[in-house]
């Protein structure tokens, strides 16, 4: 079963790749030097793009890697619930209370403030 | 002069005929005669094929009593058959973007009064998409000097092929899934996270700062709207008890009272608001209208895609498609029930039909979306989903296990 998902995914990239492949050997290449400029509203580009960035997609990217956590958390009790008792249920849901304490938390100290 | 339907009095001032209603005209006869007669065909012709799986489970196992009486081992022999349909799973995206192109600009172009594409194809442009598709392939590449050369065409391969290979576990109809494992909700958002890469990596190798903010701006909405789409799965999973994506659709087969289908969305609450969060979050996920900042035209040029030309731009957009299609399917089958019917008595119609059919009409809502809400600014979409999205998944989770702990037994 799962020999069939990595046949899927060598075709995937195969079918990427050989995609490219092909347009390269079929697509004429003209040189021209202004044609390679980066385009930007058509005025020179000046400085450096790859400069320090805004810190607020380190932040989102952090807060995602949490959350995501605690989903892979839930999926295995989602799939338990319907033969579960009640402690068993009141037992995610205080896990629950505690990520949204972390998640006030985070909503207080700013963290979801996009500048 | 008549007095028109959609222009009234003096207040015309388009050169067009006005008419009493639609239907006066002998061309919108024709045409409304023929939109009925095509409807009609389709059903009939679905109605003949029947179930796939029906037609193609005889024929597989002919073939492998035939091929194990040459001696072969039946490991080649299924390994042949993985093969053939991972070749046809494989064109499932690339049909899917040429419809999906060609519909969406007439449907755009029909919601905005125009025509769309008219002639390649003789009848409605049918062939518009495989003629620019054709062209792209054709098309001079041409990649800035100031760009990281290997990263920028690694970027168009690393989008597209997570795209394609999200299909395995995702269901088309009763036994119609290429790999049916018990984990295929969590294989599909874990594979599908994997194109966010694609799209930093083509907004940092471009050298263009449009590119780069669009690329960023991907990857953080992308990757906030993946915790509110998760997290409004769980109560389907909750109500299901199972993470495999054919056993949920096949969950919510059979009927309540004899008419109302069990469909997960006619759930009181819990079920409108988890799909409600899905739909917005898959909408978000696929960088469309209304949530396409990273691709604003108006602010970032083409956003990400900006630098990329032929061939290399078209793959961004078919991996785009292929999320639309996934995503479709997964409402589809987690909300709208899969493959069962509406009514008891439109079980005639097999079950891919209706899976492929409710697919198609979230993809149609999709299109319809992007003329009917405007852009959002970076910041209020940030803010929609962390400070009104989330915290709804939370209390829906909530909702669903008091749901299960309590209500379920009342119902039964």
């Amino acid at each position: 079963m799962y020999l069939s998902i990595l046949i899927l995914s060598v075709f995937a990239v195969a079918f990427a790749l050989i995609t490219l492949l092909l347009s390269y050997l079929l697509r004429p290449k003209v040189e021209d030097a202004l044609k390679r400029e980066v385009y930007e509203c058509g005025i020179e580009a000046t400085g450096d793009t790859r400069i320090k960035t805004n810190f607020r997609f380190y932040t989102f990217a952090l807060l995602f890697v949490i959350f995501d956590l605690e989903v892979l958390y839930l999926f295995p009790w989602a799939v338990v619930v319907k033969s579960a008792n009640a402690a068993i249920i009141a037992e995610m849901f205080v896990f629950i209370g505690i990520i949204a304490v972390g998640f006030v938390y985070a909503w207080k100290k700013g963290a979801l403030k996009w500048e | 002069m008549k007095t028109g339907r959609l222009l009234t009095g003096t207040q015309r001032n388009w050169p067009t005929e006005l008419w009493e209603s639609p239907l006066s005209l002998p061309t919108y006869r024709r045409a409304f005669f023929l939109l009925i007669m095509l409807g009609l065909g389709g059903l009939a012709s679905v109605w003949f094929i029947g179930e796939i799986s029906d037609r193609i489970n005889p024929l597989y196992d002919f073939a492998k009593t035939y091929l194990e009486g040459l001696g072969i081992p039946l490991f080649l022999i299924q390994l042949a058959w993985t093969i053939i349909k991972a070749g046809i799973l494989l064109m499932v995206p690339v049909v899917n973007a040429i419809c999906v192109v060609w519909w969406e600009r007439k449907i755009s172009a029909h919601m905005q009064s125009r025509l769309g594409p008219m002639y390649v194809g003789g009848w409605h442009g049918w062939l518009q998409t495989i003629a620019d598709s054709i062209k792209l392939l054709l098309k001079e590449d041409i990649t800035p000097n100031l760009a990281d050369k290997k990263i920028h065409l690694l970027a168009t391969a690393v989008a597209l092929a997570p795209a394609i290979a999200a299909f395995a576990p995702v269901s088309f109809g009763k036994e119609l899934v290429y790999a049916d494992i018990d984990i295929g909700i969590l294989y599909v958002f874990a594979v599908s996270g994997i194109s966010v890469f694609g799209i930093i990596m083509a907004g940092w190798a471009s050298a263009n700062k449009y590119s780069m903010l669009g690329g960023l701006r991907a990857a953080a909405q992308m990757v906030s709207y993946e915790i509110p789409r998760t997290f409004s799965v769980v109560p389907v999973i909750m109500l299901c008890g199972t993470l495999n994506i054919a056993a949920i659709a096949e969950a919510q087969s059979g009927y309540l009272f004899g008419f109302l289908p069990r469909w997960f969305i006619f759930y009181p609450v819990v079920g409108q608001i988890a799909f409600i969060v899905f739909l917005i979050a898959s909408v978000a996920e696929t960088n469309r209208v209304p949530f396409d900042i990273p691709e604003a035209e108006s602010e970032l040029v083409a956003g990400f895609s900006t630098e990329y030309s032929g061939i290399k731009f078209s793959m961004f957009f078919l991996a785009e498609y292929s999320y639309v299609l996934i995503s479709a399917l997964l409402i589809s089958a987690f909300f709208l029930g899969g493959g069962s019917p509406l009514l008891p008595s439109l079980s005639f119609i097999p079950s891919w039909a209706w899976f492929i059919g409710k697919a198609l009409f979230i993809i149609f809502c999709f299109l319809w979306f992007r003329w009917t809400f405007p852009r959002f600014r970076v910041d209020r979409l940030m803010d929609f989903n962390w400070k009104f999205l989330f915290p709804l998944t939370l209390i829906n989770i909530l909702l669903a296990g008091i749901w299960s702990a309590e209500i379920k037994h009342m119902v039964k």
